[in-house]
């Protein structure tokens, strides 16, 4: 990473401020990165940012909206909160997007916004907004600064709350006037907080139970989620999965949690997972759920969801037991530690040879499939070819849509935290914010961005930074000239009537790339893309690729709103 | 079914607009709050009447108000032994004629004349709720001009009968 160290000023005889002991405090949490925008409110901090440059990496957003999703990324594929600044007012409120993704998600973020003066907060001053009451119900917490001298204490709480428990988004809103005030003394900086206590060893009375179900089951299925990423437990739970010779399906956002080419796995469930997995949460008698939070692009009609099954759900949340789906083994920890425990108590293996072999039936007669014409690109085809070029290691984020779909379905994932994808709030725009933050994280890795047509157009600003801060992300827009994934439901579900859904008009994407000194390339066969793929994912710097696939491509299968797990359409016949 | 749940909260800014934001974005009906401090510093306690569907949506509700962080300690309380009490300020149209009758009527409740005009006066009145609400009946006809209430606030009895002693009551029925 280049950090600039040019402009070096003598801070040493400068009398230290409350921005001072701002950047100080964050350097203690260990934080490298900073995602952010500067404004009236935040130049006490963008002062004293400066003075520590050598110390900070501050990456330069063009909208604020880019910010937060780079800090998401980051967060995503290093597992450490991703820091945000934003200025009052404005600054904010377009945060707010990237905010609510983050809680959706449960990624760890720290966040500041500058704010009014507190003499004045209250009076519409210039740039004011009631930055608390709109982040209330978006944050995991929120702070408002009162005094200068709890600044560091409470952020050394926002760093705990958002990167423990259930990770997510903490924000700090920090006045002008605290911030520019020269310091004082500070207030102790331990803290207890009696009402967040989180539980993350498992109750061994339950564990016990689920033992006793496991080696009773004839048809066990375990469904991990992100809490198994979340709580760094992919090796414990391949090895509880290889045990017990478990079949093991993943929610969108717990790809990556168990390897996808493994036998066991039965790949992605819901609404456009694989008929096995699907069937097998449909028929199973025992499901353990790990870490996912029974969404419903999940579970599709709850009244079809593991009808027959006794229900084990762990997760480092109690709120999420019980939410949805009626659970007969609760265990609230943390999904590291459930598994250890798991390991360590369950010696009886299920009976359930047959299973495995209807399993494995499934798998091999209805595979995900698509149509291939050879004059044209299939996005499938596109995310395979890709998938073969990076050997299946790369870190892979994408925007919203049915790109994102397919790249769920043909990327398959070897190792943990390589991929990166709103799940909850379906943000477009995220992806290729994201991959910035993800390729800060991992300066070493190639990071390629598959975003649509349509949600590229969102962020795109954010192209400056790539050349600005050296980063060789590789952008893949799968170009459908369409919002397709809005297109497909018009198709499907409104007659074909498409209504606002079609992109004839678009930029040159390639001289697009090319005014921010990028590489640009433009394919539209799959000849050349197999030429062109190399070449791309070779080249040292970043690349955008304006690949035109298939117009007419739908995401399969699916289980259609409304319906359960075992009403599937589009189902290789 | 109704429920009173109390919780006792860490008393900083914000803390009472994300637990009554949080309901409402949940959809849970709260029919009265009631918010004061407690014998411990910087802990304030709620006191939450509301409507919920059935067991699974209150155990909701009560999961998802523990888990905020400035919240120290939430519970169902509807169904253990408990002290309840609300106050309400009603102001009742009255003249000279009516004034006696409507003093002999709001003397077995307990309540109290707190202000008169020459042609309305004040009654307080606390209670149980049944109990102020039978009083708010009794008053209607002589016709309400004003009614305020604080909502029920509540907490364990000092005794906590055995479960086999436990009739089956409940204070909101
Ligand atoms: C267009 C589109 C289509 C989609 N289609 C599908 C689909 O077909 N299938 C699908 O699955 N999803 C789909 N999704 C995503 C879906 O909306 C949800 O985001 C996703 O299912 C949530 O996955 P999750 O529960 O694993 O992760 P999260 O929502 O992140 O939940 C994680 C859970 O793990 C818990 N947890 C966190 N940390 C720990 C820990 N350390 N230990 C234990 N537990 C922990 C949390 O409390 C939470 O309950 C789609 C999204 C979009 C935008
Ligand atoms: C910010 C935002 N606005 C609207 C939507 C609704 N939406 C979901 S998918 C989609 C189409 C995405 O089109 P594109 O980015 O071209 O991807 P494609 O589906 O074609 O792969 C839209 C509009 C959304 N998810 N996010």
């Amino acid at each position: 990473m280049k950090v600039e160290a040019e402009n070096k000023v003598d801070t040493s005889t400068q009398p230290k401020t409350g921005a001072d002991l701002f950047v100080e405090s964050l350097i203690k949490e260990g934080v490298d990165t900073l995602f952010g925008y500067p404004g009236g409110a935040v130049l006490p901090i963008y002062d004293a940012l400066y003075k520590a440059q050598k110390s900070l990496n501050h990456v330069l957003s063009r909208h604020e909206q880019g910010s937060i999703h780079a800090a998401e990324g980051y967060a995503r594929v290093s597992g450490k909160p991703g820091v945000v600044i934003a200025t009052s007012g404005p600054g904010a409120t377009n945060l707010v997007t990237g905010i609510a993704d983050a809680m959706m998600d449960s990624l760890p973020l720290v966040i500041f916004t500058g704010q009014v003066a507190r003499n004045v907060i209250g009076t519409d001053a210039f740039q004011e907004a009631d930055v608390i009451g709109i982040t209330t119900p978006i944050t995991k917490h929120n702070y408002q600064v009162q005094s200068l001298s709890d600044l560091p204490k409470i952020i050394k709480e926002a760093f705990h709350i958002a990167s423990t428990g259930r990770k997510g988004p903490v924000l700090v809103d920090i006045p002008k006037d605290i911030s520019a005030s020269l310091f004082e003394e500070v207030n102790d900086t331990d803290f207890h907080l009696p009402g967040y206590q989180p539980t993350t060893k498992p109750n061994p009375l339950q564990i016990k139970k689920l033992a006793d179900a496991l080696a009773k089951a004839k048809k066990p299925v375990l469904l991990a989620g992100a809490g198994v990423l979340h709580g760094g437990a992919s090796t414990e739970l391949k090895t509880f999965i290889e045990k017990h010779s478990l079949p093991i399906t993943t929610t969108l956002l717990g790809l990556g949690s168990y390897p996808g080419e493994a036998e066991l796995s039965l790949g992605m469930a819901g609404m456009h997972g694989t008929y096995a997995a699907n069937t097998a949460l449909y028929e199973c008698d025992l499901l353990i759920n790990i870490g996912a939070r029974f969404d419903d692009r999940l579970t599709g009609n709850l009244a079809h969801f593991a009808p027959w099954a006794t229900v084990a759900h762990i997760d480092i949340d109690p709120a999420e037991i019980g939410k949805n789906i009626e659970t007969h083994i609760p265990i609230v920890a943390d999904s590291k530690e459930a598994l250890k425990a798991l390991l360590s108590n369950t010696e009886e293996s299920p009976d359930h040879q047959e299973w495995l072999t209807e399993l494995k039936r499934f798998k091999q007669d209805y595979p995900l499939w698509y149509n291939n014409p050879k004059n044209e690109i299939s996005p499938q085809w596109l995310i395979e070819a890709i998938h073969k070029v990076t050997k299946g290691d790369a870190i892979v984020t994408t925007d919203v849509g049915q790109h994102q779909m397919w790249a769920a379905q043909y990327y398959t994932f070897t190792k943990p935290d390589r991929w990166v994808t709103s799940g909850g709030l379906g943000t477009m725009g995220f992806g290729f914010p994201a991959a910035i933050g993800a390729q800060i994280a991992a300066p070493d890795e190639t990071v390629v961005a598959i975003v649509g047509d349509g949600g590229f157009q969102m962020t795109l600003q954010e192209l400056s930074i790539l050349q600005e801060k050296g980063l060789p992300v590789k952008v893949i827009i799968v170009n459908n000239q369409a919002l397709g994934m809005v297109r497909q439901w018009q198709e499907s579900f409104y007659e074909k009537r498409y209504s606002e859904s079609l992109l004839t008009t678009q930029p040159d994407f390639v001289k697009l790339a090319e005014s921010y000194e990028i590489r640009g390339m433009k394919i539209d066969n799959q000849e050349d893309l197999i030429h062109a793929l190399p070449e791309v994912f070779s080249y040292d710097g970043p690349v955008l690729l304006d690949c035109r696939v298939r117009k007419e491509e739908n995401v399969y299968p699916m289980i259609a709103p409304g319906k359960g797990l075992n009403q599937m359409i589009g189902v290789k016949p | 079914m109704k429920r009173i749940i109390a919780a006792t909260v860490q008393n900083r800014s914000g803390v009472l607009n994300r637990v009554t934001g949080l309901l409402q974005k949940r959809q849970f009906n709260i029919e009265s709050i009631s918010v004061g401090r407690t014998e411990t510093e910087g802990v304030s306690r709620m006191t939450f009447v509301v409507e919920v569907a059935d067991n699974q949506k209150l155990e909701q509700l009560m999961k998802q108000l523990n888990k905020q962080v400035d919240v120290l300690k939430v519970s169902d309380i509807t169904d253990k032994a408990i002290v309840a009490r609300e106050l309400a300020l009603i102001k009742v149209m009255s003249n000279g004629q009516v004034r006696n009758e409507i003093q002999g009527m709001i003397e077995p409740f307990r309540a109290s004349v707190i202000d008169i005009s020459k042609d309305s006066l004040t009654v307080q009145v606390t209670g149980k709720t049944d109990k102020i609400e039978a009083l708010i009946d009794l008053l209607r006809p002589y016709g309400i001009k004003e009614l305020a209430r604080t909502g029920l606030t509540a907490f364990l009895r000092g005794h906590q009968p055995q479960v086999t002693e436990l009739a089956p009551y409940s204070l909101l029925k």
